[in-house]
């Protein structure tokens, strides 16, 4: 069962991040296009090769978004998918890429994830749903609607604070460790230029001292929202061997969706990603302890601890103390989103999941400059939607 | 004594739930200050949020039953800033999460607690929370024990 491993990333592109004030404005169209372009010109390959594309959607456009795609980008494709994973998206796209390619479906596949939510404005703009509502669905009929929202429980921050303190009832909380994986990860975005906070230090005693928010989660444990966007390009094995860079070989994957509210999650502390990391170890035949860089989707540092624990690198409820006794920089014995994270180089909207992607296949490549993990053969990837409730692992392995 | 939330209130916050033709039992039954949930015999457990068919078996045969409504806290959190904008005066909020006696958890926020009284695990009762101009009745949770 599973990949060969013979479908690789031979191109990766992702925009530095910025502030939406200087950002200038541009319909996700367009988004893609540019995307498309760099990310074809990074592997060094005609975008006339690419004959598949997956998209997470079209804001322009609700409906038929791999055609519309098509015909905007000119590519016409013999495999269109569009994937609704949340943050899960990007990871579960790479390895539907693979996937398409073994099948021998397509030689070339675009995987872009446009992260600007910055768009031009119609003269006479139509009333706009309100924003708030996140993740959740305010649609008449839709469960979030009925039962979760009337109790404010909607967004992010706080059912992400309930994962965290059920966590804490059942085997204690360290706001220390919590705060170290912020300061580790922004120490290697301070390596990496693209990051938001690449000139911005951070000690533990900063993420302390930030407000709280929903308790225990503090403004310094949750991601800062950019603007940017990702791709990558995914080919087989004849033009991965045209390609510019080394390419990164997609050995293993796993998915697993449990729920979408964590009210009904099993259990709330033992993550999708524990099933998804297991597959996807297992069919490419790694141990944990091969593995030379990790990029964890990291919306929330809990998030970052609680992937450690599910995906096998520490046992369960150990995460706190193995936290403080590793170091998480590119630096050190378990690097860990060596190109800031979203943390540190901020979330740049549906974008943010390919930035673990692009972390992994840039340190597989030998590209991370200042950053880069001595001897990176091995990638350990996450994605993670929802409120923890749909996970995606991959592992990237250089040839 | 700790300080009291916002939330603590007796109105109701908006947006407010709209019954469908699957769950109207439900909040039939919270405007009676009874909490009616669907149990599948073939299951042989109580389902909820309301559905047509049984999860994981999807047997049609899902009835009716009257539950006790009390529980457990599974988890919860104190939200100092708003989770979203119709609860930018409600701060600090105490979205949580109970798990019923019968079994099934029920997202809820919890009213009548200090932010600091509050602990995973504890003994929670129904507190029935009616909208006057709607009719709709909320299901929040109080701790057990009187303080």
């Amino acid at each position: 069962m599973g990949l060969k491993g013979e479908a690789a990333i031979v191109g990766i592109a992702e925009l530095p991040a910025r502030r939406a004030k200087s950002t200038p404005p541009a319909f996700t169209l367009d988004q893609y296009a540019r995307l498309a372009a760099l990310v074809t010109a990074d592997a060094g390959l005609d975008p006339r090769a690419v004959t598949g594309l997956i998209t997470h959607g079209v804001r322009e456009s609700a409906m038929f978004a791999p055609a519309t795609l098509a015909e905007y980008l000119g590519l016409p494709l013999d495999f269109g998918e569009r994937v609704d994973l949340g943050g899960a998206t990007s990871a579960g796209m790479v390895w539907r890429a693979a996937a398409a390619i073994e099948l021998g479906i397509c030689d070339a596949v675009l995987a872009v994830v446009p992260g600007s939510s910055v768009l031009p404005v119609p003269e006479h703009a139509p009333a706009r749903t309100p924003g708030w509502y996140g993740a959740s669905s305010g649609e008449f009929g839709s469960p979030q609607a009925e039962f979760e929202i009337p109790y404010g429980n909607v967004g992010q921050n706080a059912p992400y604070a309930q994962i965290a303190n059920r966590y804490a009832a059942e085997f204690g909380y360290d706001p220390l460790a919590t705060a170290k994986i912020a300061v580790d990860q922004r120490t290697n975005a301070q390596a990496h230029p693209g990051a938001i906070f690449h000139d911005t230090p951070l000690t533990v005693e900063d993420v302390l001292a930030s407000p709280v928010i929903a308790d225990p989660i503090r403004k310094l444990d949750i991601v800062m929202p950019v603007q940017g966007g990702a791709a990558v390009l995914v080919a087989g094995k004849r033009l991965a061997a045209k390609a510019r860079h080394r390419p990164v070989w997609i050995t293993g994957f796993g998915e697993h969706i449990a729920f979408k509210t964590p009210t009904y999650a099993e259990d709330l502390v033992r993550t999708p990603i524990a099933r998804a990391a297991g597959t996807a170890f297992g069919m490419a035949g790694v141990s944990r302890e091969d593995v030379d860089v990790a990029s964890i989707y990291d919306c929330y540092t809990i998030t970052v601890l609680m992937s450690l624990e599910d995906a096998g690198f520490c046992p369960k409820g150990t995460g706190m103390n193995w936290v403080r006794e590793h170091d998480l920089t590119f630096r050190g014995d378990f690097p860990l989103n060596t190109a800031g994270g979203q943390l540190s180089f901020g979330q740049a909207g549906m974008a943010g999941g390919m930035h673990h992607v692009a972390d992994g296949a840039r340190q597989v490549m030998g590209r991370a400059g200042q950053a880069q993990v001595a001897d990176c053969d091995t990638a350990f990837v996450t994605g993670n939607g929802g409120i923890m409730s749909e996970q995606v692992a991959l592992l990237l392995q250089g040839g | 004594m700790g300080e009291m939330g916002a939330a603590a209130g007796s109105t109701v916050s908006k947006p407010l739930p709209e019954p469908t033709p699957v769950s109207r039992p439900f909040w039939d039954g919270l405007s009676e200050h009874r909490i009616l949930v669907q149990y599948s015999p073939s299951l042989g457990r109580y389902v909820f949020y309301p559905r047509t068919l049984a999860p994981g078996t999807l047997a049609d045969d899902l009835e009716w039953r009257e539950i006790s409504g009390r529980g457990r806290l599974y988890t919860y959190t104190v939200a100092e800033r708003p989770t979203a904008p119709p609860w930018a005066d409600a701060v600090p909020q105490f979205p949580a999460v109970v798990e019923w006696d019968e079994g099934p958890r029920v997202s809820t926020e919890l009213v009548d607690v200090p932010s600091s009284g509050i602990t995973v695990g504890m003994r929670v009762v129904p507190v029935f929370d009616t909208d006057e101009a709607s009719g709709i009745t909320l299901l929040r949770y109080r701790p057990e024990q009187a303080r």
